[in-house]
């Protein structure tokens, strides 16, 4: 199913027509929402916390120039290997490359959204290596030959119905909802994989840049299989999951797991320095690390989003926002949806091939509230409207019709005649009570008549009688 | 005291009771009111689909209009916040982002004004009904107001306050974003409105007619009976 940022309208429109998916959603993300709120009021200094953490992002990315040469050195120190790659074909090349050296037919991978982004399983699968999705929900969806719905739950689309019955169809077991029951059947499929797969895939939560350290959070033990089973293990980081010191970790842990699923921490938090050393008895031999820009850079060049890259991907601003609440993660045509996607894949993929998803807000600034490195995650999609407008890739009759309102508002006397002049014409033509009809608004809401006299001329009769006690 | 009324284009237009009542009120809380005529539009409209620079005229015309004002008072968490959150995004003249900290200062929305600035809560309506009270997004989110509007109400006569679950989700209105995405715009108010439904209110009320006119003409156009009605309004029509 290939579904593109510029179908938003489309795809939103059937999904919300969607009753049962849209009940879906909404429970899930309302689930989550109230085990976070749970979670987070446990935490008298939670605002503190964010703002913390927010200077920290902003230190990592206004020098992430300096920690990101920082944190290759470190890697290197401790015996790893730093790939830069530019864009998605560079990423998955490397990775290609490591598959043919290890001649490794199949590969354990957990999940990354940054592999999502560059489309590695895709690139895998072309090079005739088999990628296995280790996660649950990954598994899932990779089953079902879908796309992630959502950032830190990427099935959420689908009940345990469905599921009982994918698993069903396609490997043959008699049909079971019972999520342990299925949960149970994949691990079991999945222990022969880890065990015999040369390379091991995962991503990154966070990078400290002065110690090497890799951290990666998860509640199902997969990640940290497939990155010490395997004889090489390759990670693939966005270039903004940098964090200047080990020291800042503990808190992004606390804030990741409580926005995310609201645990006070997750199941397994692997924090991995390396490959193997001499002495040690388990951990890969091999530790590759892949610096993936992909666009990074040029957000960083543009101060007014540039705050998009302090982004921990923890889901909130998803759960949270009413758009994605009744539209779905799919909508979106991307990997990254809800606000943080509305952001993102314009900034990735070009402002005109997304020109609708920074309009897919009503600013009602949910996401900005709940956002744990406190990125005005509304004001960025302003700016990217602001961006879009002074391109010219909005609609002419917008364009005009805004330069009018500007013409008309900015002077006094044009404004006291248009609305002197409009209620003449409605009075004359009779249609002085009766409600306009506005085109997208009035098929599903009435829109109310102007009122017979306006505030101005109410004040300019009544003036001086009122101000007369 | 003297307060300058900046009173939206939308109320001025089509819910110009709410200004009316909201000189009442301001009236009775013993300040005078005056009404600059020269005020049109904030430039909110223009500023939320991307024409900043159409939005900056219209915040130029407003430091214009406003600048000498002693206090200024509006029935809108919106276009305040369009005035004190949004304005020093895009006012960038070094000459004006002085006067502008300034006039934003003595910004208020009106209930803001009435509970902090003038300590008054009690206005001496009566308003024997149920109602319950939606959080408008600028009013809750960007300045911050959620207690102030609460107090005005609490202490009108014979009201009964119900508070509805999810108070401060969107009605979905978003200025263009209700006719650019219908469909998302209206569920969100339907959501809105089963939410007011449970509560079994006679009234909602709220301090934005934008909110107001979302969540009201989707109300309508299903024939549920209960009434939008502005907090100025509320106050201003029952007061003794």
């Amino acid at each position: 199913m290939n579904r593109t940022p510029s179908q938003f309208k489309i795809l939103a429109s059937e999904n919300i027509a969607d009753r049962r998916l849209r009940r879906t959603f909404q429970s899930a993300t309302g689930h989550a929402l109230g085990q976070r709120a749970q979670s987070v009021q446990l935490v008298p200094e939670w605002e503190d916390l964010r703002e913390r953490a927010h200077r920290i992002k902003e230190e990592a990315v206004e020098h992430l120039d300096f920690y990101l040469e920082k944190l290759e050195a470190s890697v290197i120190r401790r015996g790893g290997r730093v790939f830069w790659a530019r864009d998605a074909s560079e990423a998955s090349n490397y990775v290609v490359d490591l598959c043919r050296r290890l001649q490794a037919s199949t590969v354990v991978k957990s999940k990354s959204m940054a592999a999502e982004e560059i489309g590695l399983a895709d690139a895998l699968e072309a090079a005739g290596v088999q990628p296995v999705e280790t996660d649950l929900g990954e598994f899932i969806i990779q089953v079902a030959g879908e796309t992630p719905s959502h950032i830190i739950a990427p099935a959420l689309h689908m009940t345990r119905q469905q599921i009982g019955n994918l698993f069903h169809e396609k490997f043959g077991i008699p049909y079971t909802d019972i999520p342990a029951e299925l949960c149970a059947f994949a691990r079991q499929r999945l222990r022969r994989e880890f065990l015999s797969a040369r390379l091991g895939i995962s991503g990154v939560n966070f990078a400290a840049a002065d110690t090497g350290t890799i951290a990666i959070v998860e509640n199902e033990g997969n990640a940290r299989l497939c990155t010490s089973l395997p004889r090489v293990h390759v990670a693939i980081m966005g270039l903004e999951k940098v964090i200047p010191r080990f020291s800042d970790l503990p808190l992004f842990l606390r804030l990741l797991a409580r926005s995310s699923t609201g645990q006070k921490q997750t199941s397994y938090v692997s924090m991995i320095s390396g490959p193997r050393r001499e002495g040690e008895w388990d951990g890969p031999e091999e530790f590759h690390l892949v610096l993936l820009d992909n666009g990074r850079s040029d957000i960083l060049a543009d101060p007014r989003v540039r705050r998009s890259l302090y982004c921990i991907r923890c889901g909130a601003c998803l759960n949270t926002c009413p758009i994605y609440q009744r539209v779905g993660g799919h909508s979106y045509g991307s990997v990254y949806s809800g606000p943080i996607g509305s952001v993102l894949t314009p900034l990735f993929q070009g402002l005109e091939a997304a020109k609708d998803l920074p309009y897919a807000s009503s600013l009602c600034g949910s996401c900005s509230n709940i956002c744990p490195v406190k990125i005005d995650l509304h004001h960025q999609l302003l700016w990217l409207r602001e961006k879009l407008v002074s391109r010219r890739a909005t609609p002419w009759q917008e364009r005009l019709a805004m330069s009018l309102f500007a013409a008309g508002m900015k002077d006094p006397a044009l404004y006291r005649m248009g609305s002197a002049l409009l209620r003449l014409l409605l009075k004359v033509s009779g249609k002085s009570n009766r409600p306009f009809t506005v085109p997208g608004w009035s098929p599903t809401r009435d829109f109310p008549a102007l009122a017979q006299t306006s505030f101005k001329e109410w004040w300019e009769s009544n003036r001086q009688q009122e101000e007369e006690p | 005291m003297n307060v300058s009324l900046f009173i939206p284009c939308l109320v001025d237009q089509f819910f110009p009771s709410v200004g009316i009542n909201l000189v009442k009120i301001l009236r009775k809380a013993g300040v005078s009111v005056d009404y600059p005529r020269e005020q049109t539009c904030c430039g909110q409209p223009a500023f939320n689909s991307g024409y900043h620079e159409e939005a900056t005229q219209l915040a130029r015309r407003f430091l214009e209009v406003f600048g000498e004002a002693e206090t200024i008072v509006s029935p809108s968490g919106s276009c305040t916040s369009m005035v004190k959150v949004f304005y020093p995004e895009i006012l960038q003249d070094p000459g004006l982002r002085q006067q502008l900290r300034e006039v934003t200062g003595r910004t208020y929305e009106f209930s803001d004004f009435l509970v902090n600035v003038m300590g008054i809560k009690d206005l001496g309506a009566t308003f024997p009904h149920r109602v319950t009270y939606h959080d408008a997004c600028h009013l809750f989110r960007e300045l911050g107001v959620h207690r102030a509007p609460r107090e005005l109400i609490r202490h009108v006569r014979s009201i009964e306050l119900v508070e509805m679950e999810n108070s401060d989700a969107c009605c979905g209105f978003g200025g263009t974003f209700s006719v650019k995405f219908p469909e998302i715009s209206t569920a969100m108010a339907q959501d809105k409105s089963a939410a007011i439904l449970k509560t079994e209110a006679e009234y909602v009320v709220a301090n934005d007619s934008s909110c107001l006119m979302q969540i009201g003409g989707y109300l309508s156009r299903q024939g549920l009976p209960i009434k939008p009605l502005h907090l100025a309004d509320l106050l201003g029509e029952n007061i003794e």
